[in-house]
């Protein structure tokens, strides 16, 4: 894949930025130039708005994919889901920091800023967005000052094989 | 336009087929349905050939043409069409075949659909397969077809309580009808606990919910119905053809455990010819992976949404089950995967069932079949109707 050719994609798969119908209000992701939705389709030609997600969702459909996609051989297994996010778009991606069984449907979510594959050694890296359950609905299971330190010390996290 | 007529058909075995070339198997089943039909080449007007990828596959483009020079026929300069849509590549190209005849601008087309999937390696087969995902926004971001149908899966057990046990079955239902298809990639059969504890691909599917990577071609040839009996004692009549497209990838679909292209094209297949689920005795289903063979039920309008699960598991679409009977062939993950082969594949087992010369894989007293394929994920769906005529 040429550089231009995930590049020119950075505002989407860095950023959430999606766009909304100024007709309907619908958002979209990734952003679109004409509504779906709109039933005089030219209407909205021209009044589609960038449009940012929060990154917030929760799990819609996940499952664990153990024969990996292009350039995710060293990360299975990984568990991939569909995220509905509060905005309305689903979205496709990894959930990571957490542990296979105990991703279900609903589970709440947030997007992250993560490395998603490398051509090789000599090519492209792609990064864009996964998801990671949210901080504030993880089960205090140690004291949190010492939770941020240590996954300070780690950003990808240590929390077995479906981290990446 | 014109009724259409299916006045021959002619494929070549299914599986890997290391010592024969694409070239090769494409004249075979192109040959054999010209041979079946009992039509020489000079009454030939046009071809048109379903293929997925053999840019990628055999890094071959302008295949059309080149089939059919291989067959012996440049020298003739015959219009030739490659036809593209994923896995339902055969099925479209056969649509396009079925419209020029309707037309009337040509009169005998030969329509066929072939795929060589064993030239590369197996990872970089599935990876080939899977552009028929969004790339961009799908296999990008670490999904694969298998991983896609796996979140339908999860979801449809999730709606409406499906059981992992009930789409195992369908790949027990296809090994046990393709044990009987000499043609077959796979002709063993396969139990329950088999296909539960084979090795995961995208849990909850296995190994043996997914169908493989095949090589094959098919071929079928089509003409005016008026004239069919020049032909064959049993012409087949296309009742009707339709295809039907939705959003590449599932993340913008309306809803992930309904296939709106699949219920679209089934619709009007039946609105056009008049006819309704019931009607149907043989059906050759798009099952490349377990779950997708019970959403397409259905959508197709055999059951109703939701049930497919246990109304497969109780044996409804078995011979002499209350019908119709499902995938004689094998279905994709028996017979094989041979991507733009597969709905030719489908037309040429209906034809013999409905011509009656299916063997002992014969349903009896067929006289309507309906075939079903799907690209991708179901982006596009296409579906026949194939009625004998007395």
């Amino acid at each position: 894949m040429s550089i231009a050719r995930f590049w020119r994609e950075t505002p989407q798969r860095y950023n959430l930025g999606g766009s909304k119908c100024s007709d309907c209000s619908i958002v979209y992701f990734p952003p679109r130039s004409v509504c779906p939705n709109c039933s005089s389709h030219r209407r909205s030609i021209g009044r589609m708005v960038p449009f940012q997600l929060s990154g917030d969702g929760e799990v819609f459909s996940y499952t664990v994919v153990h024969e990996a996609a292009e350039g995710f051989d060293m990360q299975v297994p990984y568990v991939l889901a569909l995220v509905k996010t509060v905005e309305g778009p689903l979205l496709t991606g990894q959930i990571v920091d957490v542990e296979a069984d105990e991703v279900r449907i609903g589970l709440p979510v947030r997007a992250m800023f993560r490395k998603l594959r490398e051509e090789g050694k000599a090519g492209v890296i792609h990064y864009g967005y996964k998801f990671a359950p949210r901080e504030e609905d993880r089960a205090p299971a140690e004291p949190r000052g010492q939770r941020d330190a240590s996954r300070a010390a780690t950003p990808e996290g240590r929390r077995g094989p479906t981290t990446a | 336009m014109r009724d259409v007529a299916i006045l021959g058909a002619g494929m070549t075995r299914f599986g890997e087929l290391w010592d024969r070339s694409f070239r090769e198997i494409g004249i075979e089943a192109g040959l054999g349905a010209m041979v079946d039909a009992r039509i020489s080449s000079a009454q030939l007007d046009a071809v048109y050939f379903g293929n997925m990828a053999s840019g990628s596959l055999i890094e071959q483009e302008q295949i059309a043409p080149l089939i059919l020079d291989y067959a012996g026929l440049g020298s003739r300069h015959l219009p030739a069409v490659r036809v593209e849509a994923g896995g339902a590549s055969g099925a479209l190209a056969l649509h396009q075949g079925y419209l020029a005849v309707a037309s009337g601008l040509y009169d005998i087309v030969v329509v066929g659909g072939a795929e060589k999937m064993t030239d590369v390696t197996d990872e970089r087969g599935s990876d080939i397969a899977s552009a028929t995902a969004d790339h961009e926004w799908e296999v990008v971001f670490g999904a694969t077809l298998p991983s896609l149908w796996a979140l339908v899966a999860r979801r449809h057990m999730h709606e409406f309580g499906t059981k992992r046990e009930e789409f195992a079955q369908v790949s027990v239902h296809d090994h046990e009808m393709g044990s009987r298809n000499p043609n077959a990639h796979y002709r063993n059969k396969v139990t329950l606990p088999q296909v539960l504890g084979a090795g995961p691909v995208a849990e909850p599917l296995g190994m043996l919910d997914c169908a493989p990577l095949s090589d094959g071609a098919a071929a079928v040839v089509l003409g005016p119905l008026d004239v069919a009996r020049k032909y064959t004692d049993t012409p087949i009549r296309i009742a009707a053809s339709q295809v039907a497209t939705d959003s590449m990838a599932l993340q913008h679909r309306r809803e992930i455990t309904t296939i709106d292209a699949t219920v679209e094209s089934a619709q009007r297949a039946f609105r056009r010819a008049r006819r309704a689920p019931s009607d149907v005795q043989v059906a050759e289903i798009h099952d490349a992976y377990s779950i997708a063979a019970l959403i397409s039920l259905e959508d197709l309008g055999f059951v109703p949404k939701g049930k497919g699960g246990p109304e497969f598991a109780s044996g409804r679409f078995a011979k002499g089950g209350a019908g119709p009977t499902v995938n004689p062939s094998g279905g994709l993950k028996s017979q094989g995967r041979p991507f733009g082969a597969v709905g030719i594949a489908q037309a040429v087992e209906l034809v013999r069932q409905l011509r009656g010369e299916a063997k002992d894989r014969q349903v009896s007293g067929a006289t309507l079949g309906l075939a079903h394929d799907l690209g991708g994920t179901g982006a596009t769906s296409v579906v026949h109707l194939f009625e004998r005529v007395n």
